[in-house]
């Protein structure tokens, strides 16, 4: 062996040792903070957790039923609107747009996809916090479906893409208008992406604490409805997590291993969708 | 438009070469652009109806494009233009409601493009996307026997279509062309991506369907045009350079850019 090739040999190792060594960095944060969660949500994690109200600092036992309940009913009610829009602007992008008018949307969508969150939280604050005269349920899910929109319609857009313009000439060969060939072939054709694509943004909002601080706030007990404060995982383990309370930080810690469990099922059921592959020749 | 226009016989005479057959399909004057380039020259043709016609040349050369331009699937590419005519039985098929053309003029793509879906779905697809009235069992049935496929898959209808061979997948796409009865059969290299079992298979297949329907086949295999074309046309460089009887364009042709072609010389 020439001295040439034993430093190529050592330049190698060193190389993939460094990329090994970096690719266990990444992934054991994940597993770091799972772990820190556990460790220090587990205690405060019980029955009581998922079904009773919250209670002041120093009374033990007391949950946060109402802040799970509010961040499902915001979650939901910003997939109701944000999915839809996403996913109807995504098909266009995909199928319909021109070039510049769809560059722009483009263009537009990325932006607002990089849009920090806490400014969408300001935006919501504005156009529907100030009109309402208050804090609620509402608002928050108008600012997290803003956050959704952007996600949901360049994920769509880029599955849709990936379907084979041969599938589509297929369908408009046999008489099929193009939105019928949309509809009945280039979604279907699509789907699991575009499945895994709305999972993963809804999973993403849920998690949004910034909006949240403008717009649906908090609530110490059940909210009355939509249009009142309402509580929620994120801002309350915002709160908690602050506080000088020992077992309100504990709760924090539960509330957020609770969030991240939740994220993380959703990630495991969008990755699941996904490897059964999408049926499209390749 | 109307299925019941759909059968008188037009004047052979205007394309100026003798054409046993009415003429069904005509291309008049026909240019074509893809932004500022011009693919296609001035194409002339009569496709003559119930034989089967076929388009060869080298690849670039226009003919698949031409043939694309027929059942105006070319309009599926942005920034594209068409100049002169195309007839179907004497009626301008750049003025008829698109959907309802290509339910008459069908079509079968150079590589087999099943859809995701099952083996029966992709049959009556366009029986459906028609709003097709009767019983879909029987039509897919019927279609998939006429493409010669019944016998392979009558047990397995449910299943994906990606489950079956290439050139069970081709098949299965004429037989979804079929399935819609369509007047003119447009294939686009169908055979390029088969070996010759199955090759053969879609070349009796073809025999077997002109008394039905027009075909039209674009091919880069001249021994295919040869065996199952009636008539050929000879493309390069966007332009029809001969167009004639299929034993003239092989035997005899006319032209020296023919006779350099068939001969290998180039191409």
């Amino acid at each position: 062996m020439t001295l040439r090739d034993r430093w190529r040999k050592i330049v190698n190792f060193v190389m993939l040792s460094l990329t090994g060594v970096c690719a266990v960095v990444a992934v054991s944060m994940l597993f770091l903070i799972l772990g820190y969660l556990v460790y220090n949500g587990w205690k405060s994690l019980d029955w009581n957790f998922f079904t009773k109200l919250p209670l002041a600092p120093g009374e033990t036992g007391g949950g946060m039923a109402n802040a799970i309940v509010g961040s499902v009913d915001i979650v939901a009610l910003a997939t109701l609107f944000g999915l839809p829009v996403g996913f109807m602007a995504g098909v266009y992008l995909a199928e319909f747009g021109g070039k510049t008018f769809s560059g722009l949307v483009r263009y537009t969508a990325d932006l607002l996809n990089g849009v920090p969150s806490i400014v969408i939280g300001i935006f919501a604050w504005t156009v529907v916090v100030r009109p309402m005269h208050g804090f609620s349920a509402l608002a928050g899910a108008f600012a997290l479906g803003l956050i959704l929109i952007p996600i949901t319609a360049r994920s769509t857009e880029q599955f849709m893409v990936s379907v084979p313009q041969t599938l589509r000439e297929g369908a408009l060969a046999l008489g099929a208008s193009k939105w019928k060939s949309i509809a009945t072939v280039v979604v279907p054709a699509a789907y699991r992406g575009i499945a895994t694509g709305m999972i993963l943004g809804v999973a993403r909002i849920a998690g949004e604490t910034a909006p949240l601080l403008f717009t649906s706030l908090n609530n110490q007990f059940w909210s009355n409805g939509l249009t009142q404060e309402t509580a929620s995982l994120p801002y309350m383990i915002f709160i908690r997590a602050i506080s000088p309370y020992d077992d309100w930080r504990r709760s924090a810690w539960a509330a957020g291993m609770v969030l991240l469990v939740g994220v993380l099922l959703a990630n495991i059921a969008a990755r699941l969708i996904l490897s059964r592959g999408i049926e499209v020749q390749k | 438009m109307t299925m019941g226009t759909a059968k008188v016989p037009s004047p052979s005479s205007a394309a100026g070469k003798p054409v046993t057959q009415p003429g069904k399909l005509k291309a008049v004057n026909l240019n074509f652009y893809y932004g500022n380039y011009k693919a296609l020259h001035d194409i002339s043709l009569e496709v003559p109806a119930n034989r089967i016609t076929a388009l060869i040349g080298p690849s670039g050369c226009g003919k698949s494009t031409f043939l694309r331009t027929l059942n105006r699937i070319s309009e599926t590419i942005h920034n594209t233009r068409v100049e002169g005519q195309v007839l179907l039985d004497d009626e301008n098929v750049l003025t008829v409601d698109v959907t309802a053309l290509r339910r008459r003029v069908g079509m079968v793509f150079q590589k087999s493009n099943p859809f995701p879906k099952s083996i029966f779905d992709n049959v009556a697809y366009g029986l459906k996307v028609n709003g097709f009235r009767g019983s879909l069992k029987d039509a897919v049935e019927r279609s998939l026997q006429r493409a010669a496929l019944w016998d392979e898959v009558k047990d397995k209808l449910q299943k994906s279509a990606y489950a079956l061979s290439g050139g069970q997948q081709q098949r299965l796409c004429i037989a979804r062309a079929l399935a819609v009865d369509p007047e003119v059969l447009l294939l686009d290299e169908p055979c390029s991506a088969l070996d010759p079992i199955a090759t053969a298979k879609i070349e009796d297949l073809l025999f077997t369907l002109k008394d039905q329907c027009t075909i039209v086949i674009v091919t880069h295999n001249m021994q295919q045009a040869a065996r199952v074309a009636d008539r050929t046309g000879f493309f390069l460089l966007g332009k029809l350079i001969e167009y004639n009887t299929t034993e003239i364009i092989f035997k005899t042709p006319t032209k020296q850019e023919t006779e350099d072609y068939i001969t290998g010389r180039f191409g």
